[in-house]
């Protein structure tokens, strides 16, 4: 396509440009450094490579690699290419070409990256310098692997909030109005010894003892009982999440088990059945028997009504995000973009996703019954489905500090495997273990703030931002696997929490349109019709697809809001001298001082 | 299991305008709320007069729910005549499409519109004459050939009376004084002239009474072939580059006559193609562009996946929604006509050559992408009275066919073709994708395309000026009122009170700084107009070699064969399009230049409001465009009221109302199919999918595979 010499735009930057990611992330990069640093990040390598952009051609450049990011700059365009990397969104290293390769920029690396684009860089093959960049990559990008820290542990940036103190499951237990007569807070699993991928507080039903919840505990996969998540305000119905029942080929039995859902439905004083939504696909259910899972059956939980909801597993997601790059990396599907992406499924998960939570949600409203969600072991498509559930209900969770609360608690306190699911500093690129259940959530989020532009405290960059640092390893939010696994590191003592960086900044991710409404019921339609491709997240390196930033409505709004503030001060100025005009005119009439000037020039 | 109120006994007459007629009517009809399957509705009766059919239940009766958004003319349970789609029966669960005469009578009438509103209603209850009298009656009227003086515009020209102006700001380019104006704001009048030639009509009844063609152009070759082979000017661009339309020669000719044909296009071209004319391309719209029978079948395809009558079938077609919508090609249509329109923009504004369109007729497909240009290249198209000048020049005195394309009297199918509706399409993109940068909003594309099925404007119910004038004056003189004044869409007071204008203009968009005056005095629509790009240096001269090469090739080989397709011809550049497309996206926008429309694949979008509205399933409640829309207008309203106070404090008037406070709109309350679908679900249920998962073919193997591999059997003893 364009030679070198005519180049047009920065390519696939993560802000897009140096300047920009300096006003991003505050001042804390000294002005006259050559390439961005935070306080803690060190300079390792820099080598003179071609970057084979797959938009731009070729381009001519230093690339720089710190103990954080790859950084980028071309040496010949203008304006100059950026790339800024950090290390963490990187998967995998390859090697191309050989000592014997012939073709132009056949030599080089290959790197593959978990936000959607691969980077290829060509060397020159004197010097070893292939060898150097791989193995300074490799272990500054994979430091699980090489027994070396994340870099969240040596940063040293400091910011005027403190994201650890945003959530605290009291506080958020409280605001719910939890403690009640019917749900108490258990300290049972303080030393996470009942289950260590649960969080220390649970809430459970007030008749429930301890031993009663040790009992269950010994009947659900994992030990992941079912526990609160939320309250109804009016209705008092709760949402409850926990793993499947260990029914097993022989369709086990456990009183305790029957016992404790049957407490949980009478906490409501529910006449009608618990409803329980097993996510999976109903034959996926009846397949985990097989090793000893299951679901509750009818002659087991006569109180109980049972539905699937047809959401499937890790490893189909996996694969639709895989199939979804494909189509948008690095060139956009052109003659059958609409076929082509629906054979990607993606949107499909993403619609059943948020049939299922709707179902959740619609059933604990305006059904008034209480729900029990369970999934294989109850962090994966239960977090999507109870966190996409209170977010329907609960307009606190749709404010800036809300939605922190609600990753923290349904994702973070609940042990979503995010070491596992992303791979966080591990080479291993192909591990099974990991997918795309987190981002799905994230874009169910969008859809629903797509389809309603005024409801959400938050905008756009704030989902691109938590996505972005899902991978980055610069906050430990969202290292390690469980709650138990980060205080035994230490995370909130030794690294940073990325809700630190936004709320220091937060009116770059607030969403100028917002109007607060408190307890309004939110149901995004589930249909093909609004679901959209998250053009501005998936395909955002494609110079071509870019939407205008900042988005030019908002920016318009915003002058608008300027302007009647503007408008509303300057009245209130003209009031308060009109006032004080009319004041001093009535005053001179009767203030017996004036009075008695004027008698006094009479005379 | 039917929910029925009892049938109120209550007559309720439908409001007639001037000229209306009653013609039948039946009592009792249930109509059903397009609900979720359920069978409520509500009893009324149903009428057909010359202008529409029409249901009238008793809350038609009283306008005590006033809605902010109302059309004057059409209301909620209205359908204009020409506005029916397809009439179906129902007897005993079977569909059956209704045309011409009947033998059975259906217990359930279906009426599709045009404007994709689906209407269901129960005739088990109405008396069987009754019944008769109005299905025959409907179908009569709205299905069958019809004269064009049978148009209810006649009816209502004549008994209505007309004192309305259009009082607005478009130009309507039916004098030679308003093509003169153009000439000037395009600076297009140094090389180009506004021609009397065909007063009377004397050149063409196709061609309006006044045009403007390239200077050199003799009277008399003009008229040598009826004004074919012509280039009829459109728009000049700021560099001096024009872009013209021809009607082109028909194809099957003798030897002779096209050799006549051919010698006379030559000396045309040559006379063009020479200074002080910039170099010429050619693009011949019918082979670079779908046919018009195309664009029927896609657009037929396309609307019949929105005209939807139940809930069970919106979830059936939702599973395969977007290979759906992709096998109707409308989508790709839009895109395909999109890129044209960059292309022609490209070689106006970079390779600064004429653009010259052919087509056989110059009306229809020439009339898409010349408007498309200019709003595009000239940001007075992207103002309300710039857009409805630009539609007044290119499509309704450019002789657009209005009445064959929209199938308007019935007469054959063959010609309909929904061609402004896919300009309209068009523009819609370019409105999403820039926002700002139109002073009308989505909502007035939406009630313009509502308009085309109207028939009290003229402006969509001729083929030509010709047809108008002379339909104008025609009978006009027996009757004492002299000619028929029609009215013009243009006029939006007819449909619409202030309030609800408010919703077609964009409080977004932000006129283009005026630049001072001295130039501010001239005439009313004057638009001084800026350079849209940042200076693009000239072309290379081996590049335009390269051009004049290609044009003279082109005069040598014009035959009477067809003129294959010029622009983006195998040998030109393939990269110099991408280049421009590239180049102008990597720069920021400026509202007021150039625009170009992103057209991958992503970006191309269904247009929601104009096709979901009626659709209850599709409803977000507080939600859609209409939510922040709805904001921004609430906000403007403030900022207007407080400067008015302010205004007072300054002149210290003193008001005696100072808490009046704007009516906010509450948007979190509206649906997103505000302002049009009055419709709200009773409920605040959501909408659930109830169509099943279908088989993940080629995953079965990951399908069937636990999250992880832990056998929790082991674990538990």
């Amino acid at each position: 396509m364009a030679s070198s010499s005519t180049p047009k735009y920065n390519s696939n930057s993560l802000e897009s440009s140096s300047s920009k990611w300096t006003l991003k992330d505050g001042t804390n990069w000294e002005q006259n450094e050559e390439i961005p640093r935070l306080p803690g990040e060190t300079r390792v390598t820099d080598k003179d490579v071609i970057y084979m952009c797959p938009f731009n051609g070729p381009v001519k450049g230093r690339v720089y690699i710190t103990n954080y990011r790859l950084y980028l700059r071309s040496v010949e365009n203008d304006p100059v290419v950026i790339l800024n990397v950090p290390l963490g969104v990187i998967s995998r290293i390859e090697k191309m070409g050989g000592a014997s390769s012939r073709g132009e920029n056949s030599y080089g690396l290959d790197i593959t990256c978990k936000d959607m684009r691969n980077l290829r860089f060509a060397l020159k093959q004197e010097g070893h310098s292939r060898r150097d960049i791989f193995e300074v990559l490799t272990k500054y990008a994979f430091p699980q692997s090489h027994n070396s820290l994340f870099f969240a542990f040596v940063n040293e940036e400091k910011f005027s909030e403190n994201g650890w103190m945003v959530y605290n499951p009291m506080s958020e237990y409280r605001r719910q109005g939890l403690p009640n007569e019917r749900w108490r807070v258990t300290f049972i699993n303080e030393h996470y010894g009942l289950c260590d991928t649960y969080p220390s507080l649970l809430v459970v039903p007030y008749n429930a003892t301890d031993d009663d919840l040790k009992k269950v505990a010994a009947f659900r996969s994992r030990n992941r009982i079912p526990v609160l998540s939320w309250i109804h305000p009016e209705t008092q119905a709760v949402i409850m999440r926990c793993s499947q029942p260990l029914v097993g080929m022989s369709g086990k039995r456990n009183k305790d088990d029957e016992r404790y859902l049957d407490i949980i439905r009478e906490a409501n004083r529910q006449i009608s059945k618990l409803t329980i939504y097993d996510a999976r696909p109903n034959v996926n259910a009846v397949a985990n028997k097989a090793t000893g899972g299951g679901y509750e059956g009818e002659d087991a939980y006569p109180n109980a009504e049972l539905f699937f909801l047809d959401i499937h597993n890790i490893h189909v997601m996996r694969e639709s995000l895989k199939k979804l790059k494909d189509i948008v990396y690095p060139n956009v599907e052109e003659s059958h973009w609409l076929s082509s992406l629906e054979s990607t499924h993606w949107l499909e998960h993403i619609k059943l996703v948020l049939t299922g939570a709707i179902q959740v949600a619609d059933k604990v409203s305006s059904g008034r019954s209480s729900v029990l969600v369970h999934c294989s072991d109850g962090w994966d498509r239960t977090a999507q489905l109870t966190s996409l559930a209170m977010l329907m209900l609960d307009s606190y969770y749709r404010t800036i500090e809300g939605f922190e609360v609600l990753v923290q608690k349904e994702w973070i306190s609940f042990g979503h495997k995010f070491a596992s699911r992303i791979g966080h500093g591990d080479k291993n690129h192909a591990d099974a273990d990991r997918s795309p259940i987190f981002l799905q959530f994230i874009d169910c989020v969008w859809q629903m703030s797509k389809q309603f532009p005024t409801a959400f405290e938050f905008n756009e960059q704030f989902l691109i931002t938590i996505l972005d640092h899902l991978y980055s390893c610069r906050f430990g939010t969202f290292l390690y696997n469980s709650e138990f696994l980060r205080e035994k590191e230490k995370v909130t003592e030794k690294t940073l929490s990325l809700w630190s960086l936004i709320n220091s900044e937060k009116s770059k991710y607030t969403n100028p349109f917002y109007s607060k409404e408190v307890n309004r019921a939110l149901y995004p339609v589930a249909s093909m019709r609004h679901l959209e491709l998250w053009v501005n997240y998936y395909i955002r390196w494609n110079p071509r697809i870019r939407q205008q930033q900042p988005n030019p409505v908002d920016q318009r709004y915003m002058e608008l809001l300027a302007l009647r503030d503007d408008y509303i001060r300057r009245l209130e100025e003209l009031q308060i001298t009109n006032n004080s005009k009319i004041s001093n005119s009535s005053a001179s009439s009767t203030s017996p001082s004036q009075m008695v000037s004027q008698v006094q020039t009479h005379f | 299991e039917i929910h029925i109120k009892e049938p109120i006994e209550k007559e309720v007459n439908p409001r007639l305008l001037p000229g209306e007629l009653l013609l039948c009517e039946a009592s009792t009809v249930y109509k059903y709320m397009q609900e979720d399957g359920s069978n409520r509705g509500t009893y009324g009766k149903l009428v057909c007069t010359n202008f529409k059919i029409s249901f009238l239940d008793d809350d038609s009766a009283s306008d005590d729910n006033e809605p902010q958004f109302k059309n004057k003319i059409v209301g909620e349970n209205d359908i204009t005549l020409q506005c029916v789609d397809q009439i179906y029966g129902v007897y005993d669960e079977k569909k059956k499409l209704l045309t011409g005469q009947l033998r059975k009578y259906p217990e359930k009438l279906i009426i599709c519109c045009k404007d994709l509103r689906v209407f269901n209603f129960c005739l088990r209850y109405t008396k069987e004459e009754e019944v008769k009298r109005i299905v025959s009656g409907i179908v009569h009227h709205s299905q069958t050939p019809k004269l064009l003086k049978r148009l209810f515009l006649f009816s209502y020209a004549s008994a209505a009376p007309n004192n309305t102006d259009g009082g607005n700001q478009t130009v309507m380019f039916e004098t030679l004084e308003d093509w003169r104006d153009e000439l000037e704001r395009t600076k297009g009048n140094v090389k180009y002239k506004a021609v009397t030639t065909n007063e009377g009509y004397r050149v063409s009844e196709k061609l309006p009474l006044y045009f403007v063609v390239p200077i050199c152009i003799s009277e008399e070759s003009i008229l040598k072939y009826d004004g074919r082979g012509i280039p009829i000017w459109c728009w000049s661009c700021h560099n001096g580059a024009a872009l013209l339309k021809m009607s082109a020669f028909p194809k099957d000719q003798d030897d002779s006559t096209s050799q006549m044909q051919k010698a006379f296009l030559d000396g045309i071209y040559k006379t063009i193609s020479k200074p002080p004319y910039e170099l010429l391309k050619m693009d011949d719209l019918s082979s670079s562009l779908p046919s018009l029978q195309d664009i029927q079948i896609a657009y037929t395809r396309f609307k019949q996946l929105f005209l939807i009558d139940n809930s069970t079938d919106f979830w059936a077609t939702d599973v395969k929604w977007f290979s759906l919508l992709e096998s109707t090609n409308w989508l790709d249509i839009i895109r395909r006509v999109l890129k044209k329109a960059i292309e022609v923009a490209e070689c106006l504004e970079i390779q600064h050559t004429n653009v010259l369109l052919i087509e056989e007729s110059a009306t229809d497909l020439c009339c898409v992408i010349s408007s498309l240009v200019q709003v595009m290249m000239d940001s007075y198209s992207r103002t309300k009275s710039g857009f409805q000048s630009l539609i007044q020049k290119e499509w309704v005195v450019g002789g657009h066919c209005f009445l064959d394309r929209c199938n308007h009297l019935h007469k054959t199918e063959k010609e309909e073709a929904p061609v402004f509706l896919l300009l309209l399409n068009c523009v819609w993109q370019l409105v999403q994708q820039y926002p700002p940068a139109f002073e009308f909003t989505e909502t007035y594309l939406t009630v313009l395309s509502d308009s085309l099925y109207v028939p009290i404007f003229s402006t969509f119910f001729f083929n030509s000026q010709h047809q108008r004038d002379t339909n104008k004056s025609g009978e006009s003189l027996k009757t004492q009122s002299g000619p028929f004044r029609f009215l013009t869409v243009w006029d939006w007071s007819v449909q619409f009170d202030p309030k609800a204008q408010a919703f077609l203009n964009n409080p977004l968009y932000a006129e283009k700084p005026k630049p001072d005056r001295s130039q501010r005095k001239t005439a009313r629509f004057k638009h001084q107009r800026q350079l849209s790009l940042p200076l693009t240096q000239a072309k290379p001269s081996t590049k335009r070699g390269f051009f004049r090469e290609e044009t003279d090739h082109l005069i040598k080989n014009i035959l009477g064969k067809r003129i294959g397709k010029f622009i983006n011809s195998s040998d030109e550049p393939p990269n110099s399009l991408r280049e421009f497309y590239d180049s102008w996206h990597s720069k920021p926008v400026d509202y007021h230049g150039l625009l170009l429309p992103r057209i991958d694949g992503p970006e191309i979008k269904v247009w929601a409001q104009r096709y979901l509205r009626w659709i209850p399933e599709a409803q977000l409640h507080g939600g859609g465009t209409i939510a922040t829309a709805a904001k921004i207008l609430d906000l403007m309203e403030e900022v207007q009221s407080l400067q008015v106070k302010m205004d007072e404090e300054r002149s210290q008037a003193i008001s005696g109302d100072t808490h009046s406070v704007p009516m906010l709109r509450n948007s979190a309350r509206l649906s997103s199919l505000f302002p049009f679908a009055l419709l709200q679900r009773q409920s605040v249920k959501p909408a659930l999918p109830t169509s099943t998962w279908k088989d993940l073919e080629d995953e079965d193997d990951l399908v069937k595979r636990d999250d992880e591999f832990v056998d929790l059997s082991g674990d538990m003893l």
